[in-house]
This record gives C-alpha cells, structure tokens and sequence, in this order.
C-alpha cells in the first residue's frame, strides 16, 4: 500500500509527515538505549528481510496482488520504535532507489506501515498477548491476530488519508481498502506466525517480546516498554 | 557479534537473497491492493505525472539494461537486500556508537 505523489493533499500530507518525523525521531533517540550488541545486526538483518519478502506480491482475489508488510515482524522482533525506525529505513530505500511510494508521501507511507503498523499494533498486541495462555500457542497466536489486524489497519489509514484529500470519499476508500486488506492480511499473518515461530525455535532471546519464563503479561509489558 | 549471532545473520541474509533473487521473478504482477481500488474507483490517474523525485536508479524493480524479465528483477532483487542491510546494519552501528561515547 504504498502511496504515489499525487494521492494526497498538502494538509493530509504535512500532519502525516509530522506524526512520522516525531515516532522516528523518538525511535532515534530510544535507539541508544534499545540497540543492544545483537540488536544492531538484528535490526539491518530484518530491514533486508522485509525488503525482500515485500517484493513477493501474492495473489489475492479479484486480479489484486497483495505482499508482505513486516511492521508488526519487526516490532515482535525489536520493540515498537526500532520496528517504526526499520520500516522508515526500507520505505526510504524504495522510494529513493526503486521510485516505490512517492517522495512527499514518504511521511505518510511511514505513518501507515510503521507507525500504524508497528508502534500502535504493538501496544494492541500487548494487550492480546496478556488475555491470551502464557505458552508458545498464546503467543504466536497474539501474534497472528495482531499481524492481521496491522495490515487491515493500515490501510483503513490509507482509506482515511484519501478520503481527507478528497481523493476518494470514505464510504468508498475505507470498505474497498480494508475489504481487500482482510485477505492481503491473511498472507501477512502465516508469514509472521511462521518467521517468529522459526526464530522462537532458533534463537528465541532474539525475539524481544517474548517471555520464555511465561510471567504475567502486564510484568513483561511493563519490562518491555521500559526498554532493556 | 558473538558465533551464534553471526550464523543466524548469515542465514537470515541468504534467505532474503533467496527470496529477492530467485523468487521475486514469480511474484504476482497484479496491481497491489491501494494500486486495484485507484483503479477500480478512478483516482489512479492522480498519480500520473506526480512523482517528485524521478531519478531512482533502478525504477520498478527492474535493472536497467536487463531488460523486464527474471534477471532484471532478480538483480534488482540483489541490490535491494544488499543495499537495505547495508544501510539498517550501518544506521544501527552509528546509533549505537553514540551511546559508548
């Protein structure tokens, strides 16, 4: 879902910017805290990934192709402002090098992806994580939904940007975009699920949000979003 | 970089390279989903003549002088994986820095 030049207007443009500049100025300055010796390497290992899987577009009905997003991978992975910082590296990537999303809706495509999809789904998946079975199951299970959930909500953000540039009304931008993301979500998902799964499996202290000990959700929520 | 941490990287980058060299030729050309509903309800055409920065060097995925087929996307491929790792790995290290000076 990545926005052209031309979708958006100046307004819808400039407070999406805003809201980006601020989440990934703020990911800047956690990053010193954050970035750990593994999560330096982590952190350029999963921008790669989530470049390389986004090129993968998969077929989804009606002759629309959908791919991979990867926000909420990265926030499982690293927390939710080095998730947004990651995404922000690879959508500058795109656009600079492949003319993928457009130059002035760089902001919004990153508030889309990695601060819709990856800070806000974060904080949503903590409070899924917490009502779910402390195990393996309850986990990847928050994780599916949430992964779902942050590529539906990304786009209803898309819808609503078009919409407040009266490029497309919202009764029509917000059903055709999310009833088209609810499936494009579904491939985001299974791919999730199996990427943490198999990093769980491997080197399951990789995978930041993950409390192998099973203490109570709000303990390990807390711990989290202090940072470590 | 302890051992460990190494070979996961190892293995985690040749994935991506697998996946954006090899696979990425198969991927579905269908229009994505925001591309299909510009379409579908007329505002696609907003974008036509839009685009501010027009210099990216390897514009649609496709190297230049490979023609549209597999290798052009699969070069494409390459240099993105190469060029994002690159580019996280790099940006993390200076931030990183900051913090120990």
């Amino acid at each position: 879902m990545h926005i052209p030049d031309g979708f958006l207007d100046v307004k819808t443009l400039a407070a999406t910017a805003a809201m980006s500049a601020a989440a990934v100025g703020y990911g800047l300055k956690k990053a010193n805290e954050e970035l750990g010796d593994k999560q330096v390497p982590l952190l350029g290992v999963t921008a790669a990934f989530i470049f390389a899987a986004q090129m993968l577009n998969f077929p989804v009905a009606g002759g629309t192709s959908g791919h991979f997003l990867g926000a909420f991978l990265a926030a499982v992975l690293l927390g939710p402002w080095l998730s947004c910082l990651t995404i922000a590296v690879v959508l500058f990537i795109q656009m600079l090098i492949f003319a993928d999303g457009g130059l002035l809706a760089l902001g919004a495509n990153v508030f889309n992806m990695g601060v819709i999809g990856g800070i806000l789904i974060y904080y949503i998946f903590m409070v899924i994580k917490s009502s779910l079975p402390k195990s393996r199951f309850g986990f990847l299970s928050a994780v599916a939904v949430s992964s779902w959930l942050s590529v539906v909500i990304a786009s209803a953000a898309c819808a609503l940007e078009l919409a407040l540039s009266g490029t497309s009304p919202l009764n029509v931008a917000l059903p055709a975009m999310a009833g088209v993301h609810i499936l494009i979500g579904i491939g985001e998902a299974i791919i999730t699920t199996v990427v943490v799964g198999v990093v769980l499996n491997v080197r399951p202290d990789l995978v930041k949000t993950y409390d192998s000990e099973g203490i109570s959700g709000t303990k390990t929520a807390g711990g989290v979003v202090g940072g470590q | 970089m302890d051992n460990n941490m190494k070979k996961f990287v190892f293995a985690a980058l040749v994935v991506s390279f697998v996946l954006a060299i090899l696979l990425s030729p198969f991927a579905s050309s269908s229009p994505d989903g925001l591309e299909k509903v510009a379409e579908d309800k007329g505002f696609l055409s907003k974008a036509e003549g839009a685009e501010v920065w027009e210099s990216s060097p390897i514009p649609d995925y496709a190297m230049p002088g490979l023609g549209e087929g597999a290798a052009a996307t699969g070069a494409a491929g390459l240099a993105g994986v190469a060029i994002t790792f690159a580019f996280g790995y790099g940006l993390a290290k200076l931030l990183k820095k900051k913090e120990v000076a």
